[in-house]
Formats: C-alpha cells, sequence, structure tokens
C-alpha cells in the first residue's frame, strides 16, 4: 500500500468521499451565491463549505486536509471575511448610511441583483466556512497537558 | 453638513475593526497589537466624550442602520444614559489597555488577547448604543462569548474549570432573555424597543408583561450577578487575566446586567411598584451576602470578586428606590463602582506579576517595596469603603439619603451596615497585604514596569476627583442627563420616534 493509504478510514470511504467531496464545497458556494433569492445564504452555505473539509480531514486524516486549506490560511479567511463585511458596511457609510445598500438593485429574482447583500453572504460564507472548519480543527488536535505528562 | 449621527455606529465599528486587523497582521507584526489596541480604546474614548457634547447640543441622536427607518430596521440611539455608559466603560477600557502593555507579556499570545478584548469591548458599546431589542441580544452575546474565552485565557485547569461553570451559567442567563424577547416580539410584532414600548402602553403588557419581566429579572440579573444569581462570578473573575478581571467586574457586569435591566424595565417595559421593590429587595440581599461571603476570604482576587457582588447590590438598591435622587445616586454609583473595582482588580494583578501569589497570609509590607501599587491600592479601597474625599463616599452618602428620603429606613441601614463591613474587609486586605512587616522573601520584589503604573494612576486620578461629577455645572450634562432618560420611563418612544412619519 502506498504512503497514502495509511492514515484516514477504508478505502471505500475514501471512495465516496473522492466523488462527493467536490460536489459538497460546490452546493455551498451555490447556497452562498443564492442566498438572496432563495433558502440559505452565507452562513448555512459557510457551514456546508466547511463540512466539505471536515469530510476530507475525516476521510484523508489531518494532512490531506491541510493540503487543501491550512490551519494558517484558515484563520486568515476567518478574519478577512469580516474585515470585507466591515468594509462593505462602511463604503454605506461613506454614501450615507452605515450598511447603506449603494449598489444597484437590479431586477428581483436574478442572481445578479439586491446590491450588497450577495456581497455580504459572500464575506459571512467565508467567515463561517473558515470560522467553522477552524473549530473543528482545534476539537480534534486540542491535547491536555496531562495527555502529553502520560 | 454631516449630521452628528454619524458618530454612533462607529463605536462598533472601531473595535470590530481593530480586533479583526489585530487577528490578521498582529502575529507577524509584533508592536502592531499593543498601538492599535492602545490607539482603538483611546480613539473610543475621545468618541465617548464628544458623544456627551453631542447629547448635550442636539438632545437624543437617532442613527437609522442602512437608512431603512423604525420598526422595519435597526436604529441606534445616543441619549442621556447611553453617553453615560459609553463614557464609563470607554474610560475604564482605556487605562486597562494601557496596563495590559506590560503584564500581558507572561502570556504567548498577546495578539489574542487583543483581539478578544476588542471584541468584547465592540460588543458592550454594542449593547449600549442600539435601539433594537433582537440587537441587543447579540451584541450581548458578542460580548459574552469573548469573555468566556478570556476568563480560559490561561488554560490552565482550574481557569478553564471556572470558564466553562461561567460559560453554562451565562447561557441560561442569555436563554432567559432570549425567551423574555420571543414573548415579547409574539406579543407585540415588533423588535424595535420604542415601538415595542408605545404598543405596550396601548395593549397594556397584563400577563405577558409579568411573564417577561420574571425572565428577564432572571436572564438580566444573572449577567449583573445579583445575589441568588451569582454563583458564577466568584470563580470566574479570579480566574481571567487581572485586565480582564478589571474588565468584567467593572464594566461588563454593568453593561451586560444594570443598563439592561435598566433600559428595559424603565424605558420598555414600564417600571411598577412590585419590579421596584423586587429590585430593592435584591439589591440590599446581594449588599450583604457579597459583603459577608467577602470578608472571610485570603484569595485576594476571590475577595474582590465578591465585593463586586456587594456593590452591584448598591447600584441596583439605588436605581430600585426609584427616586430622582435615588436613581442619580445608583448610575453615580455605577460609575463609581467601574473605577475603583477596575483598579483593585489591576493592584491586586501588580502583586501577583511581582509576588506570584494572591494569598494575603503569604503577603506583608509590600508598600515598602511597591509604592504606586500599595499608594493606588489604598486610594480604591478607601473609595469602595466610603470614606471621603473618594468617589464611593458620596455615591453611598446619596443611595443612603435618598433610601431615607423615600421612608425605607430599612434599606438605609442595610446599607450603612455593608459599607462598614466592606470598611472592615479592605482594613485586612491593607493590612496583611501591603503594611505589617516586610517579609524576608519579598526583599527583591521590584515595582511594576511602567505602563501598568500608569494605567492604575489614570485610574487612582479619577477616584481621587470622581466627587466632582456632582458639581451642579458638570452633573447637569452628565449625571443628571442619564437619569432623566430613567425617569422619564417610556417617554422614551417618543422621544426615539420624533422624526419618524
Amino acid at each position: 500500500m502506498s504512503r497514502e493509504h495509511d492514515q484516514g478510514m477504508s478505502l471505500i470511504v475514501k471512495t465516496i468521499t473522492r466523488l462527493t467531496v467536490g460536489l459538497i464545497l460546490l452546493y455551498g458556494i451555490y447556497i452562498i451565491s443564492h442566498g438572496h433569492v432563495s433558502p440559505g445564504g452565507g452562513f448555512a452555505g459557510g457551514v456546508i463549505v466547511a463540512l466539505s473539509f471536515v469530510h476530507l480531514m475525516l476521510a484523508y486524516g489531518k494532512e490531506a486536509a491541510f493540503k487543501k486549506l491550512s490551519k494558517q490560511a484558515a484563520s486568515f479567511f476567518e478574519s478577512a471575511g469580516a474585515i470585507i463585511f466591515l468594509t462593505i458596511a462602511l463604503l454605506g457609510f461613506a454614501g450615507g448610511y452605515f450598511f447603506f445598500n449603494f449598489l444597484a438593485k437590479g431586477e428581483p429574482f436574478k442572481l445578479f441583483s439586491a446590491g450588497i447583500i450577495p456581497l455580504c453572504n459572500v464575506a459571512i460564507g467565508l467567515k463561517v466556512g473558515a470560522g467553522l472548519f477552524g473549530i473543528f480543527v482545534a476539537l480534534v488536535l486540542l491535547k491536555f497537558e496531562s495527555e502529553d505528562k502520560k | 453638513m454631516i449630521p452628528a449621527s454619524v458618530i454612533i455606529p462607529l463605536f462598533v465599528v472601531i473595535p470590530l475593526g481593530g480586533a479583526f486587523l489585530i487577528s490578521i497582521f498582529g502575529k507577524r507584526f509584533r508592536p502592531l497589537p499593543d498601538m492599535l489596541g492602545n490607539l482603538t480604546t483611546l480613539a473610543l474614548l475621545c468618541l465617548s466624550i464628544l458623544s456627551v457634547k453631542f447629547m448635550n447640543d442636539y438632545g437624543t441622536l437617532v442613527y437609522y442602520v442602512g437608512s431603512w427607518k423604525p420598526s422595519i430596521g435597526i436604529v441606534m440611539v445616543l441619549d442621556g444614559l447611553t453617553a453615560f455608559m459609553l463614557v464609563t466603560v470607554n474610560l475604564v477600557a482605556l487605562a486597562i489597555a494601557v496596563y495590559a502593555i506590560n503584564y500581558m507579556e507572561k502570556f504567548t499570545s498577546k495578539w489574542k488577547f487583543y483581539t478578544l478584548f476588542l471584541l468584547m469591548l465592540g460588543g458592550m458599546n454594542g449593547v449600549i448604543i442600539t435601539g433594537d431589542i433582537f440587537n441587543l441580544f447579540v451584541f450581548l452575546e458578542i460580548a459574552s462569548v469573548a469573555s468566556y474565552a478570556l476568563v480560559a485565557f490561561g488554560t490552565e485547569r482550574h481557569e478553564l474549570e471556572a470558564a466553562f461553570k461561567y460559560a453554562v451559567m451565562s447561557t441560561i442567563g442569555s436563554l432567559f432573555i432570549l425567551i423574555g424577547i420571543v414573548f415579547l416580539y409574539s406579543y407585540t410584532s415588533t423588535l424595535n424597543m420604542a415601538v415595542m414600548a408605545n404598543v405596550l402602553a396601548q395593549k397594556g403588557a397584563g400577563d405577558v408583561g409579568v411573564m417577561v419581566s420574571v425572565l428577564f429579572i432572571m436572564g438580566f440579573g444573572l449577567k449583573a450577578a445579583i445575589v441568588p444569581f451569582h454563583a458564577w462570578l466568584p470563580d470566574a473573575h479570579p480566574a481571567a487575566p487581572a485586565p480582564i478581571s478589571a474588565m468584567l467586574s467593572g464594566v461588563l457586569i454593568k453593561s451586560l446586567g444594570v443598563y439592561t435591566l435598566c433600559r428595559i424595565f424603565f424605558n420598555v417595559i414600564g417600571i411598577t411598584p412590585a419590579i421596584s421593590s423586587i429590585l430593592m429587595f435584591l439589591g440590599a440581599l446581594s449588599m450583604i451576602v457579597g459583603v459577608i461571603l467577602a470578608i472571610g476570604q485570603w484569595d485576594l482576587k476571590r475577595l474582590l470578586a465578591y465585593h463586586s457582588i456587594s456593590q452591584i447590590g448598591y447600584v441596583i438598591l439605588g436605581i430600585g428606590i426609584g427616586t430622582p435622587l435615588g436613581i442619580l445616586a445608583g448610575l453615580f454609583h455605577l460609575f463609581n463602582h467601574s473605577i475603583f473595582k477596575s483598579l483593585l482588580f489591576l493592584d491586586s494583578g501588580a502583586v501577583e506579576y511581582s509576588t506570584d501569589t494572591r494569598d494575603l497570609q503569604k503577603m506583608g509590607g509590600l508598600a515598602q517595596r511597591m509604592p504606586v501599587t500599595s499608594g493606588t491600592s489604598l486610594i480604591a479601597s478607601m473609595s469602595i469603603a466610603g470614606i471621603p474625599p473618594f468617589n464611593g463616599f458620596w455615591s453611598k452618602l446619596l443611595i443612603i439619603i435618598a433610601a431615607v428620603q423615600a421612608r425605607h429606613y430599612g434599606y438605609a441601614s442595610w446599607a450603612v451596615i455593608g459599607s462598614i463591613l466592606t470598611l472592615a474587609s479592605f482594613t485586612k486586605v491593607m493590612k496583611y497585604a501591603y503594611y505589617g512587616k516586610l517579609r524576608e522573601k519579598w526583599n527583591r520584589v521590584k515595582e511594576v514596569p511602567i505602563f501598568m503604573k500608569l494605567g492604575m494612576m489614570m485610574l487612582a486620578f479619577i477616584c481621587l476627583v470622581g466627587g466632582i461629577l456632582l458639581i451642579a455645572s458638570i452633573n447637569g450634562v452628565f449625571l443628571s442627563r442619564a437619569s432623566d432618560v430613567l425617569l422619564g420611563g417610556v417617554n422614551y418612544a417618543t422621544t426615539i420616534l420624533r422624526g419618524v412619519h
């Protein structure tokens, strides 16, 4: 067996994961980008995006998952999401009101509509996705001092 | 011309922006957390002093977030009480941020500390300025969650245990608040506090009002650590690093507990004699139980934590009396307590920084080696014990006078007894920690570094001159504007909805 198979779960799980993980990620992105026209949005989509990475980590072990999204990158994306959200709100502030919807609203129920709301959804999705992945990593990797001593 | 109300959202924007910038760049660029953390709090203090001026020049200011009018959108409100609380919170925050420059050196990740600190500050400012009850809950959770993490900051066993206990208890409190908000929303079909007050005045609060009042007294009482709900505080506050203990005891329990309690009971539901007497009773109970539990403690920070319960009792008693003087005295004591209790916690942190112990029985004679710490500690102890001319004396005196005027002689005498017991307990602190014979092992103890001294001296100075807030010209623009908002009761709604058509 190659070294790739040393970690993680059995071959069946890995094969299924390989087939589904891209679809899960894509579905998360779909939910984020259609947040303003259908149920869902930044938070729900962000959770699904995070789940795709969690899925990868469960099936292939932590190295494979960290190769796709390292801890530093997750931490950066989390803060960047918050900064982008705040920047959007502040751009509205420059246009008169905090959170003012300064972009053209477009036609209702079209993908490119609703002004700043899709952009806010993207920022929230980034924050929630990276944040939830970070929480999962923290729970998995956390070791107490007492365990180290043993 | 730019309207004056544009400063209102800045109280949330600045700390949140600072927090996330630190979390991105703070790890790589080491001096950044200190600089940004202090600049942010300094800017917030300047803005809050500016907000007092604006509030006096233009009256109550209302900000429509995203230009949506009330009952649809979120409003942010700047009135007398808001400006008063903003000054209190941001003043203490600045002193603590200065102190933390040196103190937090002993922890490895300073940038995490500043990120969480600024998130907590942003949450508290948000609770204070918002005019929307659900928005209030969200900011309350931001501040609470950040504080759970900060209590566990040392990640030792007892710190994690205290943080877990705090998290569980505080979440239960939040749950009560959330259920209360759900009931109010289903009854009034609005989340805007001003519109809600109008609807409640028209329909009558009825049974829902009683239910919601009980839930809010439990929920916000838990956040404020009033006596039957106080069990988390003596564990959580001593476990945190000293700047955070100061922040939690100094301002967090006030902005999340006392302020919200006042705002909702006085301005939204409308105060009734029943609620008033419940508040007075719980206040007096906390006052006495807190101080009796404190007097036997030997752990310096735990002793201070029990005193927080007791002093919050004074604040609640003053506000519960409900007369103009009582409310003024309660709010004045809130301000004073946040100053001297933060100072006491910073002092205890300084002692721990130099000697590495919090046990009063192991200290002794530290005044000879640490003159600034013992001097500021003496000022703060005399303030909390109510010795003239320090600020605590004036507010306690006013609370007692207010109780006598309202013919609550029993409560007045309990307040006096509580004050005497406080004096006894701080005499003990001063004697065992700072005076008496210097022990041999403390011969090499050094005074703390410059920024810690600076932070403590700032607060000590305010303790010394705090009484000037009662001088008519200053009182008129600051304190009495805050108590007027509470005395105005549900007229709050009329003021907020003035500009809406």
